[in-house]
């Protein structure tokens, strides 16, 4: 089962309260997403841990029900 | 994991200056992340290992754990852990990649 764009976001925000979430549906297939997540909380951290947070964030589904999401980490301009 | 899997992997990692943990080979990679990784690595002209997960399941699943890392493709630099293709991608376009590795003495085409 894919997951919705919302479910995403909500667990994104959820894990990552400071986050900005953009979420695009790349293939409008329910399957294939970009998301950009911007957070103050990011600030300092190495870009992999910017991802990994994300990751954790979503609890195990990264490589697993959900296999293509694009991401983008980055702090408030 | 197994001590099995952990060592291989290691010695992998240790023992190439840019190794690719990817999906199929560089000449047929198997997913678009993995195409993208490679195609980066080869517009730099850097020479690299390539290891071919879909071939061996115990390095497939071993590898997300030695970098607590979830997806594949994975690239390390002289033993270190840089990104997955998304990162690779953003590296590569701002510059960063290119001078990573020219700092940590890899030679590329660039």
């Amino acid at each position: 089962m894919p997951m919705a764009a919302e479910e995403i976001e909500t667990m994104i925000r959820a894990a990552i309260p400071d986050a900005e979430v953009e979420i695009t549906d790349l293939a409008g297939d329910g399957d294939h997403y970009a998301a950009r997540v911007v957070a103050e909380s990011f600030r300092g951290l190495p870009r992999v841990r910017q991802h990994q947070r994300v990751y954790e964030a979503l609890g195990g589904r990264m490589g697993g029900v959900l296999h293509a999401l694009q991401l983008t980490t980055a702090c408030p301009q | 994991m197994t001590d099995d899997a952990r060592s291989r992997i290691d010695s992998t990692v240790k023992g190439n200056d840019v190794v690719l943990f990817m999906k199929g080979t560089p000449l047929f990679p198997q997913c678009g992340f993995s195409s993208r990784a490679v195609a980066i690595l080869e517009h730099l002209g850097v020479e690299y290992a390539s290891v071919d997960v879909l071939q061996d399941q115990a390095v497939r699943q071993g590898i997300k754990e030695y970098s607590d890392w979830p997806t594949i493709p994975q690239l390390y630099v002289k033993g270190e852990f840089i990104g997955g293709s998304d990162i690779m991608m953003e590296m590569y376009e701002n510059g960063e990649l290119s001078q990573l590795l020219q700092d940590q003495g890899v030679t590329t085409a660039q």
